[in-house]
């Protein structure tokens, strides 16, 4: 199935075991933030469907390049150079073509470059921590960046972040809207972040570890790293449009 | 043995975390120059849109009644004619200056969240009926593992809020007010509660 017609049908149901429940008291900040009661359920409508759809006008020519998207003219942010690239599909494997991605990641030393950041580790001043960029027509995507370090969190005592870089998504429809993390391949910290052990399933934890990719690694210069994102898939309408009886 | 199916699994979600703001509002958190403005900030017409305007403002509460300062809220809606700006609006097409989505953070003081757009006209729903005019919502924000969705509807549309067929669906009927916006003059509040008795009713949709 080709993305050359748009499609209208409602989303796949969501495998709410999947995802992490909203009430995770492992993660503390979830116990005050997690609705109690039952969500309301629905086959998506026309309101969930839709979505917005951003131009490649949206994007400036060096939004995709964290090392120096803030730099000073002639100047690099320090870290470890890498190469984040995938595809953003969908759950039937269709690539999902125009997605707007977004991303933003800690500096090489932990720090993130926010008003309320009050971590001690020091700000790079070549380093604002963000980007973004629309996926080609098959969904494909692709970014550099500086590797992000691990940073500590007021959650238990001794908390740390595993090195991580967020994603928020949009696909063709607001219901596929999705936020999430994407781990680098080795890190020990992964298997013991409250954050991340907020996901119940182990092999739902593995889709969110970017592997090293050797092949895509560009000698000399900087290390790849791939990261599929998977979106909620659409149903096919085929009988959605009959009337029923009389 | 069977044939495969060969689905994928969609991307488990994870929390927005404390800085959302810096890959989705950088200008609002002080970082300036790498983007122009703010994806979905700014009031979402402009002097062309056809239809009313209105300011929806609200805030986020958590479970101890506290507002929440860093979510990050977004909305989505049709145009004063009941159509979306979107591929997937197979129906017509919608007004070419409204796009019909908008990108607010919560005050980092207040913690308030404000869009000014226009009131969205009526959409149908799956089987033909009307909906009643409403706004569909997507929250995140630390300590919310997966985005949050719900919808705002209005309080001067009784009828329409009578006959619709989502918020007939809603078996504890107490809770329908929680979906409301209290519109007065050209202003719609509307309050989210995470938790609570008021807890706005959320949909897996
Ligand atoms: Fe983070």
């Amino acid at each position: 199935m080709k993305n050359t017609l748009p499609e209208s049908g409602p989303f796949f149901a969501r495998d709410r075991d999947w995802h992490p429940p909203a009430f995770a008291p492992g993660y503390k900040t979830t116990v005050l933030r997690s609705p109690q009661r039952a969500l309301i359920s629905l086959d998506g409508t026309k309101s969930e469907i839709t979505g917005p759809v951003f131009g490649h006008n949206t994007i400036g020519e060096f939004d995709n390049d964290l090392i120096i998207n803030y730099a000073k003219p002639g100047e690099m942010a320090i870290g470890q150079r890498i190469l984040v690239h995938g595809r953003v599909l969908d759950e039937r494997g269709v690539g999902v073509a125009g997605a707007l991605v977004e991303f933003w990641q800690a500096n090489a030393g932990g720090r993130y470059r926010h008003k309320k950041e009050t971590y001690l580790a020091a700000l790079d001043p070549n380093f604002g921590g963000f980007g973004r960029t629309i996926a080609d027509e098959n969904g494909y995507y692709w970014f550099r960046t500086i590797k992000p370090g691990p940073y500590p969190w007021p959650n238990g005592v001794n908390d740390w972040r595993p090195a991580h870089i967020h994603f928020s998504v949009f696909g063709h429809g607001f219901a596929q809207r999705l936020i999430t993390q994407m781990y680098f391949e080795g890190d020990p910290l992964i298997w013991i972040c409250p954050i991340v052990k907020t996901i119940p399933d182990e092999e739902a934890i593995k889709r969110l570890i970017a592997p090293l990719d050797m092949n895509n690694t560009i000698p000399m210069d900087m290390r790849a790293y791939k990261f599929d994102i998977v979106l909620r898939g659409r149903r096919s309408t085929f009988f959605e449009n009959r009337k029923e009886g009389n | 043995m069977v044939q495969p199916l060969n689905y994928l699994k969609e991307s488990p979600s994870q929390t927005a975390g404390p800085y959302v703001h810096i890959g989705c509002t950088p200008n609002f958190t002080g970082i300036h120059g790498v983007y122009e403005t703010d994806l979905g900030s700014g009031p979402m017409y402009n002097d062309k849109t056809r239809g009313e305007r209105i300011t929806i403002r609200g805030r986020v509460f958590d479970g101890s009644g506290t507002v929440l300062k860093d979510a990050l809220v977004e909305i989505w809606q049709a145009d004063s004619d009941g159509f979306y700006n979107s591929p997937s609006e197979t129906r017509g097409s919608a007004d070419p200056n409204f796009f019909g989505w908008g990108r607010c953070p919560a005050d980092m003081t207040t913690g308030e969240f404000v869009f000014e757009t226009i009131k969205p006209g009526k959409v149908p729903f799956r089987d033909g009926r009307l909906m009643a005019p409403h706004v569909t919502l997507w929250i995140v924000a630390r300590g919310i593992n997966i985005g949050l969705q719900t919808r705002m509807y209005f309080s001067d549309e009784e009828a329409a809020n009578a006959e619709d067929p989502v918020l007939a669906r809603i078996e504890h009927r107490v809770r329908v007010p929680t979906l409301i916006g209290k519109r007065e003059g050209d202003t719609v509040t509307f309050d989210i509660h995470l938790q609570g008795e008021n807890e706005t009713v959320f949909f897996d949709i």
